[in-house]
């Protein structure tokens, strides 16, 4: 299923689960959102005290295990690491600060259009411009150099950590926080929840699926193979908000989201940029990361101090809008992450080989 | 002729893709990428034949070689 169909029909997969877990209690237009759920996560583990965002939630759970699994049958399995990984840890901060000023993680930005809620447009836009700046680096010779093999016990860990949040989720101790109100305080029962997550972890291992690889790749490479998985999800969630009556098309009044259309824009511009850099959006950074590369549990692990931050500093964004401790962020974040990317950029970039030899023609 | 091997070995998404259209812009006739992940395989394949390149493909050990021709 390595063709365009299997991308499509993972697209496809993608944004029919999100319409049904947000028929089954999750929020509206957030059916499925990797950075706000890894939020909920850093909040129910009480790295962080919005009380309106603590959810252990089973569709990162379910994501990562799904991979996992399929990884180790596929043979995909490879524990590696070792592609500077704080570069990455900071990264991960980063793109999460920028996605929480938007209020939504790229799949989210597509689920949001997908409901008819237009400030998405300003975040797509920011999100493409974002990435066109990344492609200008990785053009220039930017890289954050190889990855080297571990031993296979490195990559058990992190799906392993996936299931001891799982008992966290279904034994509640007390030191576990659950919101009573807010998007929190929504979601689909767990067997549900964990269910998608498996079924798109699976589909997603198996067919790559990025969301800023599909744009980053028609810039770059004139290929269309990942945008076409994006569009199927923005095509049947829109389909499928229309059938559940969620369509809400305008500005204003959209569920968990404001109309600052500067700070949409910038927001996911620092998400756009960051991902490109890290080479894949933060869904396909929990694939990775169940297929045994370190660098992205090391990215997953910023991503959730990232959001940890948000809350506690005052950065993410709101429904009445963006936060003045968030502007100060969003504009650190887009300085931090552009010297990364000069600091990163080997002018030698033509790669020569030993074993490049000449053939008399 | 030249031979143009490339070593794409640990490099993340797309940075194989990226080396490998390097190699064919300076050695538009043969080119030997290395990788060690079928992502980066199946990338670096569906690039060629989208340029209209013939790939052969061998697996040595945990590695895919990727002869990309005319």
């Amino acid at each position: 299923m390595s063709g365009k169909k299997g991308i499509i029909l993972t697209g496809a997969i993608v944004g029919i689960l999100a319409v049904v877990l947000v028929k089954f209690g999750n929020p509206v237009n957030m059916g499925l959102c990797i950075v706000c759920f890894i939020r909920d996560t850093a909040g129910g583990l009480g790295l962080h005290r919005a009380g309106v965002v603590q959810y252990i939630r089973p569709e990162i759970i379910g994501m990562a295990l799904g991979a996992f699994i399929i990884a180790l049958k596929s043979g995909d399995f490879n524990a590696r690491g070792g592609s500077s990984p704080f570069t990455r840890f900071m990264l991960g901060v980063f793109v999460v600060i920028g996605a929480l000023m938007f209020l939504g993680c790229p799949l989210r930005m597509v689920l949001r259009l997908a409901g008819g809620d237009l400030n998405a447009l300003l975040g797509l836009a920011g999100f493409a411009s974002g990435i066109f700046l990344g492609v200008l680096f990785l053009n220039r010779g930017f890289t954050l150099k190889r990855t080297y093999s571990l031993q296979r016990a490195e990559g058990y860990l992190f799906p392993a950590v996936q299931l001891m949040l799982l008992l966290l989720l279904l034994v509640r101790p007390a030191f576990i926080l659950f919101s009573t109100e807010g998007p929190g305080s929504a979601y689909a029962p767990v067997i549900i929840s964990l269910a998608a997550g498996l079924i798109i972890g699976i589909a997603a291992q198996r067919t790559r699926l990025c969301m800023v690889g599909g744009i980053r790749d028609l810039i770059m490479f004139r290929d269309t193979h990942l945008l076409t998985g994006f569009a199927a999800i923005l095509v049947v969630a829109f389909v499928g908000s229309l059938v559940t009556s969620t369509f809400n098309l305008g500005f204003e009044g959209q569920p968990v989201a404001h109309a600052d259309g500067l700070w949409n824009f910038l927001g996911m511009a620092l998400a756009g940029l960051g991902s490109v850099l890290l080479g894949g959006c933060p869904m396909r950074q929990i694939i990775l990361g169940a297929e045994g590369n370190i660098d992205s549990v090391v990215t997953f692990m910023g991503m959730l101090v990232g959001a940890a931050i948000s809350h506690n500093f005052g950065l993410a964004a709101s429904g009445s809008g963006p936060s003045a401790n968030g502007r100060v962020a969003v504009v650190i974040g887009l300085a931090v992450v552009l010297i990364i990317g000069f600091m990163n950029t080997d002018k030698a970039a033509d790669v020569k080989m030993k074993g490049d030899v000449s053939i008399d023609a | 002729m030249t031979l143009k091997n490339v070593d794409a070995r640990g490099r993340a998404c797309p940075e194989p893709v990226l080396l490998t259209k390097r190699a064919i812009d300076q050695s538009p006739e043969r080119v030997q990428v290395f990788v060690d992940n079928t992502t980066a395989m199946e990338n670096v394949k569906r690039f060629a034949v989208n340029l209209g390149y013939k790939v052969e493909i061998t697996k040595d050990g945990q590695d895919f070689v990727l002869k990309i021709s005319r």
